[in-house]
């Protein structure tokens, strides 16, 4: 097994953590290719992700994704320095898949292995060279911080280096914001998935008709910033969703009709409104002054725009990969391998065990 | 012919099949436990080519277990025979695991002439196939594979660790209880076969059940 080149290395990058198979090849940090399949459609029936439908689909689809991945950028298995897989944090059965693949991969090809952590993967992608993108080139901006809001994750990080030194600094304690959109669009009949659902259902609502929790909000919680309370930066969503289907029954009690596109909106507004605000306290509190969205709900429109009004009064400048690099992907996991690569960090080898609850501080294991 | 066969329905196994070697089988690994086929499949492997002096050149055919078995389990195996047969370009077959237990039981002495195999399907249940065996030939598969409680097995002696389990209530054979498919086996099934001019099946997992997911039903109004 050579090791790969440090500079402007080629990497193959496989993503199975939830319910996309991704493959993405990168060059150093140019983009080559970003080949997705996703069984999104086979989960609408249950209005959340299966995890066994997931991986059977993660083993159909995995050769045909890095066959296409492989065409589109115009490489063969030969020409690839290393290869890269989410090894956590995920499901557990459909991160087997894509691990297992890549296990297969490496001993067939004698390619380095690096096993990566998805979420730092996440930060990785704001490195690749793209038109709009400040973040570009080899170095990361000082003071930079992430926050990942998707169907899987709720999680603001700070970044000192990519490759070796990341911190959670706060989490969601129960449901990922996604799912809250999930359970909530259920509730109010609006489909699956509930992100894009609600979001356009919102723009017809009143924000402000009802007003729903703010999770981990109060004093107790939050603390000071000399003496942070024990969620300072944390989230929690169930109490909200409990709140949305409390209003739910409220209104049917009383025989009335359902404001859906009011609850909707109000909805939104509490999730938007202590993300956002629970993230620029983070940032302001920790130095940070760079702070990169990712995660699948990145495509929420009041999401992006809170965040950046906030950002801009916070003076904190805000990086938003293209959507389709924000979502789950496997160029984000070839990004993150080709920094590692270029750190001079040694791969894993072909012995490690997936983790489902794979620490953010692991980058690569 | 050299056949690299891979496993991992119940333990996670590969081995080494040619019509050259004594017994066929130039080389196995399999492991005790049911649960660390992804950290020993691929390290495994990679031992067993570098032992028996095997490149990927040398390959023939790859033939993986499709099961049933374990589910997460079971696609490491698959998921593992597909890549490499993709990444070396050669052609990939399946075999149904049960089968590997079949042939070692064709292959024992007193082997009757009706038997059942049986591996853990956990949840109390088992995978069971009913196997028939004609004097000198390889067991024909009369019925199956299924998954189902063992004590509505047939009345047949029941072969393999699934019979292990539940021997208050299945005619387990003792020589057999504790026995899971194994690569060497199937890889040795998959050459008779060959040798007898049969196809292989393709490497379609042979799950039988669903996903457990349930459609949820319509949110209770509050009246
Ligand atoms: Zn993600």
């Amino acid at each position: 097994m050579n090791p790969a080149p440090a500079s402007e290395p080629l990497v193959l990058g496989i993503e199975s953590s939830c319910d996309e198979t991704g493959v993405g090849i990168v060059r150093g940090t140019t983009l080559l290719s970003n080949t997705v399949s996703s069984s999104m459609d086979e989960h609408v029936r249950f209005g959340g992700v299966i995890p066994e439908i997931a991986s059977r689909a993660h083993l159909d689809a995995f050769v045909p994704t890095l066959q296409e991945s492989l065409r589109t950028a115009g490489v063969t298995l030969d020409d690839i320095d290393a290869i890269a897989v989410t090894s956590g944090p995920g499901l557990a059965g459909a991160l087997m898949v894509g691990v297992c693949a890549a296990k297969a991969l490496a001993l067939a090809s004698g390619k380095p292995l690096y096993a990566i952590n998805h979420l730092v993967a996440h930060v990785g992608v704001g490195l690749l060279d793209m038109s709009g993108n400040r973040m570009s080139g080899n170095r990361l901006p000082d003071n930079l911080g992430a926050l990942l809001v998707s169907g899987g994750h709720t999680e603001i990080l700070r970044i000192r280096s990519i490759t070796d030194d990341v911190e959670l600094l706060g989490s969601t304690i129960d449901d990922a914001a996604g799912e809250a959109y999930d359970k909530v669009a259920r509730l109010l009949g609006l489909g699956y998935p509930g992100g894009p659902a609600i979001d356009k259902m919102a723009r017809t609502g009143n924000p402000k008709a009802i007003r729903f929790p703010r999770g981990l909000s109060q004093p107790k919680y939050m603390g000071t910033a000399e003496e942070p309370g024990p969620h300072r930066y944390d989230w929690s969503f169930s109490g909200l969703k409990t709140a949305v289907a409390r209003c739910v029954e409220q209104f049917e009690a009383r025989g009335e009709e359902i404001p859906v596109a009011d609850i909707a909106a109000a909805f939104q507004e509490a999730v938007v409104d202590i993300i956002t605000s629970k993230a620029v306290l983070a940032c302001r509190e920790n130095g940070i002054t760079e702070l990169l969205l990712g995660g699948g709900v990145a495509a929420n429109s009041r999401l992006r725009e809170l965040t950046g009004q906030r950002c801009r009064s916070a003076g904190i400048t805000l990086h938003v990969p293209p959507l389709q690099l924000c979502t789950d992907n496997g160029a984000m996991v070839a990004a993150l391998g080709a920094q590692l690569v270029m750190a001079g960090i040694g791969p894993s080898g072909v012995a490690f065990a997936p983790d489902s609850s794979l620490p953010v501080t692991t980058v690569s294991v | 012919m050299l056949i690299l066969a891979i496993d991992t329905s119940a333990v996670a196994s590969a081995a080494l099949i040619s019509d050259d070697a004594m017994e066929g089988v130039v080389d196995s690994f399999a492991t005790e436990d049911t649960r660390s086929h992804a950290e020993v499949l691929a390290p495994g492997i990679e031992e067993l080519l570098a032992g028996a002096g095997v490149s990927s050149a040398d390959i023939d055919l790859i033939v993986t277990g499709v099961g049933p078995g374990p589910f997460t389990g079971l696609r490491s195996g698959i998921a593992t025979a597909r890549t490499l047969a993709f990444a070396w370009n050669k052609p990939l077959r399946g075999l149904m695991s049960l089968d590997a237990i079949a042939l070692e039981v064709a292959e024992s002495t007193g082997a009757p002439a009706e038997f059942l195999v049986a591996t853990d399907a956990r949840r109390k249940e088992v995978y069971w196939a009913r196997y028939t065996l004609r004097g000198g030939q390889l067991p024909e598969l009369a019925d199956g594979p299924h998954v189902g409680f063992a004590a509505d097995l047939p009345e047949l002696p029941v072969y393999g660790a699934g019979a292990g389990i539940y021997a208050e209530v299945v005619k387990a054979d003792e020589d057999f209880k504790d026995t899971q498919p194994n690569a060497a086996s199937l890889g040795q099934f998959a050459l008779a076969l060959l040798a007898a001019g049969r196809e292989l099946p393709d490497s379609t997992p042979l799950y039988l059940r669903e996903s457990d997911a349930q459609v949820p039903g319509p949110r209770k109004r509050a009246l």
